[in-house]
């Protein structure tokens, strides 16, 4: 089998449309496992035992089974319930919720992370929870997971092709239909590996760069 | 209800090729993280080079392309695999390239002073590496090798796009058949998730073996 560069040029705007849904998903789902993490964090911690525990075993479940069951499960059962979903939503939507469970763990050593007396100082200054959070815990928790997090969101850009088994047409899903239209799978395939390839490379520079600009925790 | 015995015995059956992947997946990430992991401490730049550049492709690309590259693309490039041969493939060399780093972080984590009494024993490099250095650093990698190993689990749900027929696939059977959702995708997730919970308990059990007698050594 010889690699055919006219055939690449053939089919690479169809992989680029591809790449563009992928990136939209991993945008979406970013931002969302980026609050619900936070949620989570902050339900775990909640006075009430029966929230934190409820929301703690929820959390170590999700994190404990396949993505790629969540999706099937949030695609295919919740439409029995009457919720139905287009593809794109019900991917974020799986992507967001278990990626949202590794996020709480970033934000819970985050939170964890900010000495006592921060929290003291806040009491001491007759700050009341909203506050607390808002204005001291928050804003010295967050830049130091930022890293960690990130790291998560490249694992997430990683895991896309998994939406590709519920009709997403992202990157996966296109190739996989040019590979079964034209029968030729060597191109289409090694040019997925190729994006993700570069993609993840050029994210992991960036990486460095949150690491270096947020990374270290200053006293 | 219609025959539910007949559609769990499916099902049971789908677990027991999971299981025999997740196995033969981590015998394999094993040998290869050690591999790698001590071939990027290596003396020599040609041994260093291959192990990262194999880490980060590995790591860079998605573990569903690298399977559909092992299942598609190898047979047109003469190598005929069986969907389980391929995998068990790339399951392990996937998870074995994460390993890879914790393996090297762990080495590197031993101190100073071990080398030092290594080399003052006139032990050799491999005769240190062996009994002094793997053997405490073995530890620091375990409770990681345990989450390496829930991700392993995870991921086997992604042979099922391969046509083998592990619990996701099963489920996909189920619900064909019956027109069910919710029962066949519930009882598999209960099931990964028993399972997920089964790792973590081994690899405490092990840890706890391990280090008996080595209270206070390690700090």
């Amino acid at each position: 089998m010889e690699w055919d560069w006219a055939f690449v040029r053939e089919i690479m705007p169809t992989l680029l449309e591809g790449v563009k849904i992928t990136i939209l998903a991993t945008i979406l789902g970013s931002a969302l496992a980026a609050a619900l993490g936070l949620a989570i964090a902050l339900l775990r911690r909640s006075e009430n035992r029966i929230v934190s525990r409820t929301v703690g075993f929820l959390a170590e479940f999700i994190r404990g089974t396949p993505l790629l069951v969540q999706l099937y499960f949030i695609f295919y059962v919740l439409p029995d319930f009457g919720l139905l979903l287009p593809p794109l939503t019900a991917g974020v939507i799986g992507l967001g919720l278990h990626y949202g469970t590794y996020a709480a763990e970033v934000y819970r050593a985050g939170i964890d992370n900010v000495p006592r007396g921060q929290w003291e100082a806040a009491k001491a200054c007759n700050l009341n929870g909203r506050q607390t959070w808002t204005h001291i815990i928050l804003p010295q928790a967050i830049p130091p997971m930022i890293p960690a997090l990130a790291n998560y969101f490249i694992a997430m850009f990683k895991e896309t092709p998994l939406l590709s088994a519920i009709t997403v047409l992202e990157l996966m899903n296109q190739a996989k239909s040019v590979a079964n239209t034209y029968y030729r799978y060597v191109e289409p395939m090694t040019l997925v590996g190729a994006f993700f390839l570069v993609i993840s490379l050029f994210s992991v520079v960036l990486l460095r760069w949150l690491e270096r600009r947020y990374g270290k925790v200053e006293r | 209800m219609t025959a539910w015995s007949g559609y769990l015995d499916l099902i049971l059956q789908g677990a027991l090729v999971t299981i025999k992947l997740t196995l033969m997946g981590s015998v394999l990430a094993l040998i290869m993280a050690f591999l790698a992991g001590l071939g990027r401490l290596s003396r020599f730049f040609a041994v260093r080079a291959l192990a990262t550049v194999y880490i980060e492709f590995f790591r860079g690309t998605s573990i569903f392309v690298q399977l559909f590259w092992a299942y598609f693309v190898l047979p047109i490039l003469g190598f005929e695999l069986t969907p389980l041969q391929a995998g068990v493939l790339a399951l392990g060399l996937n998870v074995g390239a994460y390993a890879a780093e914790v393996v090297r972080g762990a080495v590197q984590s031993i101190g100073k002073e071990q080398y030092e009494a290594c080399t003052a024993l006139n032990l050799g490099r491999w005769q240190g590496m062996r009994h002094v250095i793997l053997p405490q650093a073995f530890l620091v990698m375990l409770p990681t090798f345990c989450n390496n190993a829930i991700e392993l689990l995870k991921a086997t749900s992604v042979v099922s796009l391969i046509s083998l027929a592990d619990l996701t696939f099963q489920a996909q059977v189920v619900r064909a058949q019956t027109g069910n959702t919710l029962v066949p995708f519930a009882t598999i997730l209960i099931i990964y998730f028993v399972l997920a919970l089964l790792i973590s308990w081994g690899t405490r059990r092990l840890e706890r073996r391990l280090s008996r007698g080595l209270d206070g050594v390690r700090v």
